[in-house]
Order: C-alpha cells, then sequence, then structure tokens
C-alpha cells in the first residue's frame, strides 16, 4: 500500500508519485493500493499522473487501486469521470483482499 | 469607479509561478467573501490557467512571461491570464470526458476551468497569445447563468 499525503500538484507532488511508482515496480510490486485519504488537492497534473499511474502498472500486467478519498478528490474524479475508471475502496482490508480475489 | 479594484502581476514562466498565482488569488477571494469551497474552486482555476499558460503557451520557455490580472467589480471577480504564445482557439479543445481521451495524461485544465467558474473564455491576447478570462459572480450576487447551467455543472462545448 501506497500511503500519499499532501497535495498531488505540477512539480514536487506530481514527480514524487511518479519515481515512487516507478520504483514499486522495479520491486516487481504490481499490486498497488493508493491511499488518497491524507491528500486534499489534486490538480489536473496530478490527476494526469495518477492515469499514468494506472495504465503504467497496467501494461505491466498489475493493478493500481484507490483507497479513500477525500470529498474533494472524489468530486474530482466524478467530474473528470475518472471514478468509472479507477476502482476505488473505502475499506482497506476490502480493498487489499480484492487483489487476492483478482488473482485466484 | 471606486467600487472596483484591480491586480496585476508579471509572472516568470516557471513551475513557481502557478502557486504563487493560486495564493495570490486566495487572497483577494478570501477577501472579496467567498466561502471554502468557491476559495477552493477559484485557486484551482487560477492554478489550471497558469499552468496552460506555462506549459501550452508560453512551451515552458524562461525568456516569456505570463500577465495574471484580476479585478473585482461590484458583482464578481474576473481573472485574466495572458501567455506568450501562440494562441489557441477553445474549439480545438479534445473533450477529456471522451471515451477515448478518458485514459489521457493531460488536457483536463481547460474543462476544470469551466467547471469551477461561472464563466470562462479564451481569446486572442494583445501579446497575441491565449488569454484567458474567467470570472465568479461574488457571493449573495445571484448565481443563476441564463441557461440554467454554470458553476459545477458547466460541460466543455463540444462541435
Amino acid at each position: 500500500m501506497l500511503d500519499l499525503s499532501g497535495r498531488i500538484t505540477l512539480g514536487e507532488g506530481s514527480a514524487l508519485l511518479r519515481s515512487t511508482i516507478r520504483e514499486l515496480l522495479e520491486e516487481k510490486r504490481f499490486k498497488i493500493l493508493v491511499n488518497l485519504g491524507d491528500i486534499n488537492y489534486i490538480d489536473s497534473s496530478g490527476i494526469g499522473e495518477l492515469v499514468s499511474a494506472f495504465t503504467t502498472v497496467k501494461n505491466r500486467g498489475g493493478e493500481l487501486k484507490l483507497l479513500h478519498l477525500t470529498k474533494k478528490v472524489h468530486d474530482l474524479l466524478q467530474i473528470t469521470k475518472l471514478y468509472t475508471v479507477f476502482e476505488v475502496h473505502s475499506d482497506e482490508v476490502a480493498a487489499l483482499r480484492s487483489f487476492d480475489a483478482a488473482v485466484a | 469607479m471606486a467600487d472596483q479594484k484591480h491586480l496585476d502581476v508579471t509572472l516568470e514562466t516557471q513551475v513557481e509561478s502557478v502557486n504563487l498565482a493560486e495564493e495570490m488569488c486566495l487572497r483577494v477571494a478570501e477577501a472579496a467573501g467567498f466561502d471554502e469551497d468557491d476559495c477552493y474552486r477559484i485557486g484551482m482555476s487560477v492554478r489550471e490557467g497558469v499552468i496552460n499558460a506555462f506549459h501550452y503557451g508560453n512551451q515552458e520557455r524562461p525568456d516569456k512571461k505570463i500577465y495574471l490580472a484580476v479585478e473585482l467589480t461590484t458583482d464578481k471577480m474576473v481573472i485574466h491570464v495572458l501567455d506568450e504564445g501562440k494562441g489557441f482557439k477553445l474549439e480545438d479543445v479534445p473533450n477529456p470526458l471522451a471515451e477515448e481521451n478518458l485514459l489521457s495524461t493531460s488536457g483536463r485544465g481547460i474543462f476544470l476551468m469551466r467547471s469551477f467558474m461561472d464563466e470562462f473564455d479564451v481569446v486572442s491576447g494583445r501579446t497575441g497569445g491565449a488569454e484567458i478570462i474567467m470570472s465568479k459572480k461574488l457571493p449573495g450576487q445571484n448565481n443563476h447563468a441564463p441557461n440554467g447551467e454554470g458553476g459545477q455543472s458547466a460541460a466543455p462545448h463540444q462541435a
């Protein structure tokens, strides 16, 4: 599970997310649950970075899912229609189980 | 007349200008009495406008400038973001909600500004670059757009 906090915006936040995802993939960790519970701000650059992470992981045969969306992030994913793209969970245990279920 | 307030700032074409512009406009919005949600929408729109100028307009070239102007009229806060690029037409901007664009890693800035502000337009500015003009009605003003849309319900216009 990847716990993020603060803002995912142009510059540091987006770059940090990109490098972290790259490191996880290099470590052959292809099932990634991104906890956005402490993220209260994402701009279009951050959205783009999340989408990029999603497709990068998927192209490597893995899965990237989201956990604990704050209201602002939830609303942002709703209006951009990305809520239908990402698998979003509000329960950590259920989210982690969902990865196992996909393998079984 | 005396009711109108105006702020003009020239910003460098650098990432730091995005946060700077957002912070300045947030101060103005807070002082004008906008609530937390509207301040968020205004701040986000300014970010997106300056990101657009920084990246698409000025192509991240440090020799070019970004011009930010904020006006407080009697009924609304108006924000102008002007770049020194080649300009663009709104109708040429792909719809980020189209199925084929959903997984695009860019192209949502214009949509977000349109969604979060009451009025939004892009014109050819005095530099020849794109000038984004967007506004939000001041708290207490009638918030109904003529077509019943506006605020968060606004969607990109597609040909």
